[in-house]
């Protein structure tokens, strides 16, 4: 079934008889071996399956969820669809992200209410501001979009601010005008019915519980449902890598954290039609609104590791709610519709990471919380295959043994409890 | 949550700063090898469960304390005892799991 605007009237005309609401077929774990298996079935793990269907035309794959399509990180994460990085390495991959983004809607024939509306920075000291300008000149000279505003430009687009609050006075803001948001849910039905249509079995329910290895081989996986055969493995399970790296007995550079974020009830459009992020010294609230008029803000990655998947006290009680200065003008009586906490894998700094195991069948990717539509690009296709796409060639797992190329945004240093 | 102190008893976690994993209280040996450095600097067991962290009771009595999530007392507090190096690392200094 293809989306149209036409279609969408016919249907209209009809009750909507002709829509079917499943998407994407239930698959059943086949006895048959798949050429490859790759485990999650949150946004990168749905969109490895669907570039590795669609770029390399491998259809024998099937993804393994533990719980339900869209359930993972990305029935969490923040929304937000930018490409504002400033190292080698990290700019040109979110770029390359950006771009597949622009062109996903067409491609999947699936509507995830991407909305390029806008992403201003703010900025509160004359330290910022030559911080920003810095990433503004690092993200043009990457070929993006980047806008460094002043006091007057922001309050062009953004009046209702508080531009001499005590605390963080706006002193101007980056503007990146081909930021938006997109519906995350939406991203993840739209990677499953895509990579569906191509023939992938996506397989819910379905926690795997062992890796087997033979000789020094995969040879499948152990799960829930039954053992799959399976040529190559691919782990794609953001917050859980060290567990289902561990069945193969890796160890990894990886501490999972709670990233919390918060959604209040829907609400009519505020941030029409700019949205603004927030960025203060001790204060990174980004605000958005999407489409469906839910406003949304993540809190703070709590300090504190633990890989428990779901949200806590912490954040709440720590200012992650009530900090936000704007708000109280914009929208700080709106009620709380729900907040959610979910496992953001940290590595020890950094953002993503592909690479091969130690084991020549085993590929894995490692995401941060905000990778986009770029990370299901970024696991190796079985040799004689095109490499996946080039920007991902600087996240290797091996950059801190050897410290070269580490990408340390923050400058915080490669430890754990640094960031 | 709360963390009981040896010395103040349970209190409000917001009193103590969070280091984190008690890992760093296993330091390889200064001439260990560069593998062991790697491994001890950034490669972690990340249960998906309890964990054993380092914590500093920075508005309290400044004591560096081991809080263990699994154990706690009746009234829910995180039990805490005083940091000192697990084990004695193996020469090649590689911490060794099971």
């Amino acid at each position: 079934m293809r989306f149209s605007g036409l279609r969408v009237l016919r249907e209209g005309a009809d009750r909507q008889q002709g829509l079917d609401s499943r998407i994407w077929r239930d698959a059943e774990p086949e006895a048959a071996p798949m050429t490859w298996s790759s485990s999650a079935a949150a946004g990168t793990g749905l969109a490895t399956a669907y570039y590795l269907a669609r770029e390399h035309g491998l259809t024998n794959v099937a993804v393994l969820e533990k719980g339900y399509i869209g359930g993972g990180n990305v029935g969490r994460n923040t929304t937000i669809v930018r490409a504002n990085y400033f190292l080698p390495g990290n700019s040109e991959f979110y770029s390359h992200s950006l771009k597949l983004w622009e062109g996903l809607e067409q491609d999947l024939n699936y509507n995830v209410m991407h909305s390029q509306r806008g992403l201003i920075n703010l900025f509160h000291s004359d330290g910022q501001r030559d911080a920003f300008a810095r990433r503004g000149n690092a993200m043009i000279n990457q070929g993006d979009d980047a806008i460094l505003l002043d006091r007057e430009g922001v309050r062009a687009m953004l009046p209702y601010l508080d531009f001499d609050n005590a605390r963080f006075p706006i002193y101007g803001g980056l503007y990146h005008p081909r930021g938006g948001t997109a519906r995350h849910d939406a991203v993840a039905w739209g990677y499953a019915r895509g990579a569906d249509q191509r023939g992938v079995d996506l397989i819910q329910n379905c926690e795997v519980t062992g890796i087997d290895i033979e000789g020094g081989r995969v040879t499948g996986v152990q799960t829930t449902r039954g053992a799959i055969r399976a040529k190559k493995v691919g782990i794609v399970v953001a917050g859980r890598s060290s567990q289902v790296a561990a069945m193969a007995g890796m160890r990894l550079p990886i501490e999972s954290h709670v990233l919390q974020a918060f959604v209040t009830e829907g609400l009519k459009p505020v941030h029409r039609p700019r949205r603004q992020l927030r960025h203060g010294a001790f204060l990174h609230q980004p605000v958005r609104q999407g489409r469906a008029g839910l406003r949304r803000r993540s809190g703070f990655l709590r300090l504190l590791r633990a890989a428990r998947q779901h949200a806590d006290d912490g954040t709440r009680d720590g200012g992650g709610h009530d900090a936000d200065a704007d708000d109280r003008q914009g929208a700080g009586a709106a009620q709380l519709g729900r907040d959610h906490g979910h496992d953001a894998r940290r590595l020890a700094h950094h953002r993503q990471d592909a690479g091969r195991g130690a084991l020549s069948q085993l590929r894995l990717v490692l995401r941060r919380v905000q990778g986009g539509a770029g990370l299901g690009r970024l696991l190796r296709p079985p040799d004689g295959h095109r490499p996946p796409a080039r920007c991902g060639c600087r996240f290797r797992l091996d950059r801190f043994r050897t410290g070269r190329g580490l990408m340390d945004e923050e400058g915080t240093g490669s430890q754990h409890n640094l960031h | 949550m709360r963390i009981t102190c040896p010395i103040c008893g349970a209190r409000d976690r917001r009193e103590f700063y969070y280091v984190g994993d008690a890992l760093a209280l296993d330091r390889p040996a200064p001439d260990a090898p560069a593998e062991a450095w790697d491994d001890y600097l950034h490669n972690r067991d990340n249960p998906a469960g309890p964990t054993r962290d380092l914590w500093y009771h920075e508005a309290g009595c400044g004591a560096w304390l081991v809080v263990d999530a699994r154990h706690r007392d009746p009234r829910g507090a995180s039990a805490s005892s005083w940091p000192r190096p697990r084990r004695r690392r193996r020469d090649d200094g590689i911490a060794r799991r099971g």
